[in-house]
Order: C-alpha cells, then sequence, then structure tokens
C-alpha cells in the first residue's frame, strides 16, 4: 500500500478566491453568507447564501469556454489551476495516462438548467442553445479538468448529494493507495444558487432565512454555498523525489450506508463511518484532535452528529475540538467536503482550528467542544472530515500532520 | 443590413475573425469552425432569422441544408426565409 499526500490546493467560495483568502476567513471567524443577488430572488422565502459576489466569468474564461461551461465547471476550472499551480504537477507520458480526476457533486449545471427551463417553460421560446446538455451534466467540470492538465487515466463524477465530495475524494484516495496511478486530482464543487435551486431546497423547510448557526441551541437549518475545492493526491514517495509541497498525508477513509431514511441522519451510520476511518487509518480514538462536522445547523444532523462523536470517541470526545465552517462558507452540497477540508488541513498543517461561528447558545444535546466563534491555535496530529448526506450515504476522511 | 452580411456577421463571430476575412467560397474549415463552432452558428443563425434549419449533425451530407461553403449556406438561409416566412 501506498502512502498518499496532498501536494496541491485550490478553491473559490464565498470566504475567498483561493486557499489563503479562505484559510484567513476562516482564522478570522468571518462570515461569507450574505443577501443572494440573482434573477426572481425576490420570489423566494430563502433570500441568503454563501454566494460568491462579483464573480466575472469574462475576466478567467475566453467566450467559447464561457458558452460550454456552467458555473460549477468554472469554479472547478479555477480551483484547479490554483492547485495544480502550488503542486508543480504536469502530466504527459505515462503520468498523464494514469493520472485522473475524480470530482463530487450533487447537482449538475443548475443555473444552465434554470435558464433554459424558463426560456422554454416561462418565456414560451422553442429554441434552446446547443450546448445544454454538455453544460448540464454532472461529469462537465471533471471532463473539463482532464481536458486542460491533460489528464488520461481514470476519470469519473460522483453524487452523493452531500458526501459527494468526500465520496469523490476516498476514490482517489485508493486509486493512489493501491498504486493505480502516482497522483490524482480530486475534490468536488457546486452551483446551484439560482432561482430553482433554492426554491428546490426552500420545499424542504430545513433552510435558515437569518443564519447558520451549527450546535447552537436556537440553530434553525442550513444555509446554502456554492464554489469548489480541488486537490492534488500524490505517492507520498513521487511526491519528495520532485520536492514537492506536502500539505497534509491522507491516511484512511470509510464510506457507509444507513439503509434507513431518504432525508433523516442516522448516528448509526455516522458512527460506522467515523469508526471505519479511524481503523482503516490505523488510528486510535485519542490521535484524533479535530473534526471538521458535517454540521449543517439542522435540529436533527448536528444532534445526531455529537451522539455518533460521543459513542466512537468515548470520554475522548470531551478532549477533541469538533467545529463546522459551513456556518462561514454555508454548505456547498456536493462540493461541500472539499472546501472543509481546507479547514483540516489548515488545522494539522498549521495548527489552527477554525471556528463554528453564529454560535449563540450552549444545546445539552451538541454538548462538545465546537470551537464557538473564535479560531484557536492548537496542536493537531489528526484530523476527521465528515460528511452524511441526504440518503443516508456517510463518508469520512482522515488527514495527519506531514 | 443585407442577409448575407448578417450571415457573415455570425460565421465570423464563431470563427472569431474580422467580417472582411469570410469570403462566400471559404469552408468552414478553412474558417476553424469544428462540429460544436457549426452547431452554435446553426442556433445562431436560426435565432437571427427566426427559421428552423433542417440539420442532424449525424448525417450533415443528409440534411436539406449544405454547408459545404459560406456561399451555399448564405442561399440555404435565403431559400428557407422564402419558404418559412411567404
Amino acid at each position: 500500500m501506498k502512502r498518499v499526500v496532498i501536494t496541491g490546493a485550490g478553491t473559490i467560495n464565498a470566504l475567498g478566491r483561493n486557499v489563503d483568502e479562505t484559510l484567513e476567513a476562516m482564522r478570522e471567524g468571518r462570515c461569507g453568507i450574505s443577501e443572494l443577488d440573482f434573477r426572481d430572488v425576490e420570489r423566494l422565502q430563502i433570500r441568503i447564501g454563501g454566494q460568491i459576489h462579483d464573480y466575472d466569468p469574462e475576466a478567467e474564461f475566453n467566450r467559447q469556454q464561457i458558452s460550454l461551461y456552467d458555473r460549477f465547471t468554472q469554479f472547478t476550472l479555477l480551483a484547479a489551476r490554483e492547485a495544480l499551480a502550488q503542486s508543480g504537477l504536469e502530466f504527459s507520458g505515462e503520468l498523464s495516462a494514469q493520472a485522473g480526476v475524480v470530482l463530487g457533486n450533487s447537482g449538475g449545471g443548475m443555473t444552465t438548467l434554470d435558464e433554459n427551463y424558463r426560456s422554454v417553460y416561462e418565456e414560451g421560446k422553442n429554441r434552446v442553445h446547443p450546448f445544454v446538455v454538455p453544460k448540464l451534466m454532472n461529469n462537465a467540470a471533471a471532463s473539463h479538468v482532464s481536458m486542460e492538465f491533460n489528464l488520461k487515466g481514470p476519470s469519473f463524477t460522483v453524487s452523493t448529494a452531500c458526501a459527494s465530495s468526500n465520496h469523490a475524494m476516498a476514490q482517489a484516495f485508493q486509486i493512489v493507495q493501491s498504486g493505480l496511478s502516482p497522483a490524482m486530482i480530486t475534490g468536488g464543487s457546486e452551483s446551484m444558487l439560482c432561482f430553482g435551486g433554492v426554491k428546490a431546497w426552500e420545499g424542504l423547510r430545513v433552510m435558515s432565512r437569518d443564519a447558520c448557526r451549527p450546535f447552537s441551541a436556537n440553530r434553525n437549518g442550513m444555509v446554502q454555498g456554492e464554489g469548489a475545492g480541488v486537490f492534488v493526491f500524490e505517492e507520498m514517495e513521487h511526491a519528495k523525489r520532485r520536492g514537492a509541497p506536502i500539505l497534509a498525508e491522507v491516511v484512511g477513509h470509510a464510506m457507509t450506508s444507513d439503509a434507513a431514511d431518504i432525508v433523516m441522519p442516522s448516528k448509526h451510520g455516522a458512527a460506522r463511518a467515523m469508526e471505519g476511518a479511524l481503523r482503516n487509518a490505523r488510528l486510535a480514538p485519542e490521535d484524533v484532535g479535530y473534526i471538521n462536522a458535517h454540521g449543517t445547523g439542522t435540529a436533527a444532523n448536528d444532534k445526531t452528529e455529537c451522539a455518533a462523536v460521543a459513542d466512537v470517541f468515548g470520554h475522548h470526545a470531551d478532549a477533541l475540538m469538533i467545529s463546522s465552517t459551513k456556518s462561514m462558507h454555508g454548505h456547498l452540497i456536493g462540493g461541500t467536503g472539499a472546501v472543509e477540508l481546507l479547514a483540516c488541513i489548515m488545522a494539522v498543517r498549521d495548527g489552527i482550528v477554525a471556528p463554528t461561528i453564529g454560535y449563540q447558545e450552549p444545546d445539552p444535546e451538541c454538548a462538545l467542544d465546537v470551537v464557538p466563534n473564535e479560531a484557536r491555535e492548537a496542536k493537531v496530529e489528526v484530523a476527521l472530515s465528515n460528511a452524511f448526506a441526504f440518503g443516508g450515504l456517510n463518508a469520512v476522511l482522515a488527514l495527519r500532520r506531514a | 443590413m443585407q442577409l448575407k452580411d448578417k450571415v457573415i456577421g455570425i460565421i465570423a463571430e464563431q470563427a472569431v475573425l474580422e467580417p472582411s476575412d469570410v469570403t462566400m467560397d471559404s469552408t468552414l474549415e478553412d474558417l476553424g469552425i469544428d462540429s460544436l463552432g457549426l452547431v452554435e452558428s446553426i442556433f445562431a443563425i436560426e435565432e437571427a432569422f427566426d427559421i428552423q434549419v433542417p440539420f442532424n449533425a449525424n448525417a450533415p451530407r443528409e440534411s436539406d441544408f449544405d454547408i459545404s461553403s459560406v456561399a451555399s449556406i448564405v442561399s440555404g438561409i435565403e431559400r428557407l426565409v422564402r419558404e418559412q416566412h411567404s
């Protein structure tokens, strides 16, 4: 079995246009959630989100590219460019043939879908632009990353709702760990902050109208975000030989299914995923210093997740830190695990634990150290990143300080 | 603007060229327009002239619309405008 390290990271999200800006915002406990700004927003009940404002596609891509890239693909490419630039990896010859890209995504080109449904249903037009399908398909981002960086190995998109990115990164981890490829590009993205995207979520009655306050007794729901996180997972010796920057080691993962309910979380399924990740990484519970929680800010998730952590970690549950950065960047759905992995990297590499902001009232059902409101300096050897999706599909990754 | 100039404008935009670089005997290949560029051009033509262009990208030669040169495209559109707007 090969050891797997992260040699590059990139992102764009409501907290920043790159990793440095994002980590700075997390250190400062800044909130990226704001008033939503898009067509027909006045017809929504929910009008806040972790939206990327003042984004100009024409500053990043040419006209031909824009006609083919949905917003989620654009975000993915920007994050991938940053990750690849940091890693310094270039793909040619045998490496190009082996390396691929596995990304998580849930809604695909939701804004493309929304705009074109609007034009044919509402405006009664009978013709749509020819690239609707290649823009909206869930694998568009992975395919464009493969084309831009010459990745010809195993490449695909994983769609498991809110766990998509974690499932994707677990696949990339296995591919490198097993020796199938010396490097993989992985992570995920999402962009469903458009009228139809938010309207659909509104229907579930789980969205907050004012803020995402994970673990706080007065929490009242989740807040959507958008963006992308992309990483270079590389075989450790391969990375060392070329003197690549090593941000952290990926030491294990686990995936479980609740097999129970299409929306309600399960303590058992979440606990099995965390236990599995520890076993897979050959870690003791006491090794874990930080958990980046799924922490959606809904009543059900946060108490279930805390109960699962208490079950898995026993007395150590009170010693470790657990925070939800969704309070700052919102819930990026299929891209959320990728942006949240940045908080885990910051914890193990920089010794800074991102806070759960918006925390106002202790909840006896979430009685863990949730790092309320302010980031904290702490030496963290191992961090877990939790993702527990609608549909009961869970994926947890374990990172260790390199 | 004449129909011909409008068509040349659409093709030039697709090819990222000046309209003066597009001549009547240019082929789409000469202009660097690939298959995706072609369907995008046809979409733009349909929008501009409010017509339906009978074109199937699977069988371009069997479609009742000749795309072998700019001239053939222009005359095809003239015919479609006559037929569909009369």
